[in-house]
């Protein structure tokens, strides 16, 4: 029975979340663009929202990296380069430790803006709670994880887990039992970001995908200005030359 | 030379009464929904006063517009590229809606359903954000209606630089005028600059600027970009919106909203050419005077055969040549010079110009006292003081101000002399450098103000664009995602609507 839950968990659903992760946001970037934003609430109320947001985003961003690079990295290049385990972990520990804690003082403060200001709260739909409550969560259970961690800080388990999910996208779908018998913090906290992952497309956290193209889209825009025509087809090329000043 | 048509607008302050109607039209017609209550893409000012939202022009504080950077380039006041980036996540320009004003509604109702009681009921207010009762009222779209509030506040209006401005808080001494504003439609729009998204564009084709409501992604860089502050967040939608200048009714070829329904026919609305390769240099000019010659620079005279001929060549119809050569805005803008860009120093080089007040006579009780010249008075006498105009129109520079109202003075006595004393005045009108028939074909135009006169609107060229057979069947107007209609009670990815409940008193 609970190797069935294990299964699920670590075997079946990182294939769910992906799947509703990139078809959802694909469907709904297609059908519904007009629901694709940030929704922001800073005009609603300024207070909290500054410091709060900046917390939370610059901590979880470089959380997510963290996780992203050291979770899919390949163990062989981790090898090829020489660094050792411990050393790694300890980068994640103390990288990934503080921007969880200044990403979690974020989060309260959004959470606390969003349940006490009655604007926002007036303003706020389920969803809009409900993630950043996951979210706050999540980033809670990541941060007690760190204390197991610092009990075993060879390295071991965190190839386990690195192996696990570089075996998940290269479809090798037995890897699951790799880790079964981890922590169940840890559990916790794949089972609870996967949750987020499939909850992604339907909640406004799309706004991710834009807030990682915008820096692509503004930086390498032409200048500032955008003119759009309606013009089907190009003009011809102009024959005659400016005309004397 | 690039050249492009631009509908601009020009609004005649001199006759402006300030009854708001355009405002209300607009509201009506734009912005009666949830999210933007606040939000009036035109609204009328009284000046001096601290406007709406309020000390929108002081840009120091709003760090709205663009700034010349030591090298001449240009960049928004807000920062360069990285900086708006790294304020994604927390604008700090950005105004909070008690800016503006927190949108209320009153509880109506209870004027008719309230129970026999001792004293009359009232209908009390309640905010529309959070529909809670509001105690007091703090602020609204026109807090300062008719110089309202006490000249201390009111006083730190930014086109008072430079002026002693206390002798104007005496009632003797006191001036007032009407300020209707809208989106500027700007050649150089600071908004477009600021959206990371590339949500915000200029049509190429007449000019107006929008927002594509798919892209945008609600980074809200604009509403602090924008220096007249008239990109306005939808706290509902989570959008930016903003004055369309009414792109349905241009492109059909009528006139605005606000335009239309303006009783004083002070709006005009026209064609003017501008040479697109010349925004950058003109918009970068070192000194702020300059700007409002340099944005002349950028119009082109659509009388000129090589004009004409360049035009054609850039795709501009030819009816779209012949309402330019018609357009009221040219004559306003460039042959009599009498109206004015709205603040050129945010270098923006906006399309809705004005032209200046005339103010009644300031030592009227002493007649005789006003210096005059050719039988007209001194415009330095006028209760509105010409360098609180300069400000607001020409970055501070006098002389041109001085020379329109001039020029509205020497209208009146020439048609005042020609009715009345049924003399044709020549000298009038060489005094301020016109001619007779040119005074009066502005007689024409800017007093009796027939509507073909204001409005010279061509129609889109829709033909150019797209196969009119193709949208056969089609949907018509829809509001995004295809031809649903938008409207649906629950939705898979933006969760329920919930209309806000405006809750009546318990019995």
């Amino acid at each position: 029975m609970l190797h069935d839950i294990d299964f699920f968990i670590f075997g079946v659903m990182p294939y769910i979340a992906l799947t509703v992760l990139i078809v959802g946001s694909v469907a709904r970037y297609e059908r519904d663009p007009y629901t694709w934003k940030s929704s922001s609430s800073q005009l609603l109320r300024r207070k909290q929202l500054i410091w709060g947001s900046i917390f939370f985003h610059v901590g979880i961003i470089t959380v997510f990296g963290g996780h992203l690079v050291g979770l899919f990295t390949p163990v062989a290049v981790l090898d090829a380069l020489g660094v050792p385990y411990v050393a790694k972990q300890w980068l994640a520990v103390i990288l990934g430790g503080t921007a969880g804690i200044i990403s979690l003082v974020g989060a309260t403060m959004l959470i606390h803006r969003r349940v006490f200001d009655p604007r926002i709260w007036r303003h706020s739909s389920f969803a809009d709670i409900g993630i950043l409550v996951l979210i706050w969560l999540q980033l809670l259970i990541g941060l007690a994880t760190i204390t197991l961690t610092l009990q075993h800080m060879d390295g071991v388990e965190m190839v386990r887990f690195m192996t696990w999910s570089q075996s998940v996208v290269l479809l090798k779908v037995n890897a699951w039992a790799m880790v079964v018998d981890v922590h169940w913090l840890y559990k916790t906290h794949i089972f609870l970001g996967l949750l987020i992952t499939i909850l992604f497309p339907f909640t406004r956290l799309v706004h991710m995908i834009s807030g990682f193209a915008a820096p692509f889209r503004y930086l390498m825009r032409p200048g500032y200005q955008i003119v759009r025509s309606r013009r089907q087809k190009p003009l011809a090329e102009r024959k005659t030359t400016t005309p004397a000043e | 030379m690039k050249v492009r048509a631009q509908i601009g607008m020009v609004l005649n302050l001199d006759k402006c009464i300030g009854c708001h109607t355009c405002s209300v039209t607009c509201k009506n017609v734009w912005t009666s929904r949830d999210g933007v209550e606040y939000a009036w893409f035109n609204n009328v000012e009284t000046k001096p006063g601290l406007g709406y939202p309020t000390d929108w022009e002081n840009q120091a504080k709003w760090k709205g517009g663009w700034e010349r950077t030591q090298s001449g380039k240009l960049q928004p006041r807000q920062g360069g590229k990285w900086r708006v980036l790294a304020n994604i996540f927390g604008n700090p320009d950005l105004p909070e809606i008690d800016d503006y004003y927190e949108p209320f509604d009153f509880d109506y109702d209870h004027l008719k359903s309230a129970p026999e009681g001792k004293a009359f009921p009232t209908a009390r207010p309640r905010s529309k954000i959070t529909g809670k009762r509001m105690q007091k009222i703090e602020k609204g779209p026109n807090w300062e209606e008719i110089l309202g509030g006490e000249f201390e506040k009111r006083s730190g209006d930014y086109n008072f630089e430079g002026i002693q401005k206390q002798m104007y808080g005496e009632y003797e001494n006191t001036f007032m005028m009407y300020l209707p504003r809208l989106c500027e439609h700007c050649l150089n729009p600071a908004c477009v600059a600021s959206c990371p998204s590339g949500a915000i564009y200029k049509r190429e084709e007449d000019g107006i600027v929008l927002i594509d409501q798919e892209k945008c992604r609600g980074w809200r860089m604009c509403v602090s970009g924008c220096p007249y502050k008239k990109i306005y967040y939808n706290w509902e939608s989570g959008k930016s919106e903003k004055c369309t200048l009414c792109y349905p009714r241009i492109e059909s070829g009528n006139p605005t909203v606000c335009s239309e329904t303006c009783v004083g026919r002070i709006r005009y609305l026209g064609v003017m050419l501008y040479d697109a390769d010349k925004i950058a240099e003109a918009a970068s000019v070192s000194d702020e005077k300059d700007l409002y010659d340099a944005q002349l620079g950028v119009f082109l005279d659509p009388n000129d055969p090589a004009v004409i001929e360049a035009a054609r060549a850039d795709g501009v119809p030819d009816d779209w040549i012949k309402a330019a050569r018609e357009s009221p805005i040219w004559k306003m803008a460039m042959d009599w010079k009498i109206a004015f860009p709205l603040h050129p120093e945010y270098r923006t080089l906006p399309m809705v110009w004005y032209i200046p007040p005339l103010s009644p006579i300031q030592n009227a009780a002493e007649a005789g006292a006003i210096s005059s010249k050719n039988g007209m008075p001194d415009v330095k006498n006028l209760r509105i003081p010409v360098k609180y105009l300069a400000n607001m129109l020409t970055a501070g520079d006098e002389t041109p101000v001085v020379t329109a109202l001039e020029r509205m003075l020497a209208m009146r006595a020439y048609m005042r002399s020609k009715t009345v004393e049924g003399v044709i005045d020549e000298g009038v009108a060489e005094s301020v450098g016109l001619s007779g028939r040119i005074i009066e074909d502005m007689y024409k135009i800017m007093a009796i103000a027939d509507y073909e006169d204001r409005f010279v609107i061509p129609t889109t060229h829709r033909e150019q664009v797209e196969d009119a057979y193709d949208l056969k069947g089609g949907c018509g107007f829809t509001d995004t995602n295809g031809c649903s209609t938008g409207i649906s009670k629950g939705s898979l990815f933006g969760g329920k609507k919930k209309p806000l409940k405006i809750p009546t008193e318990m019995k």
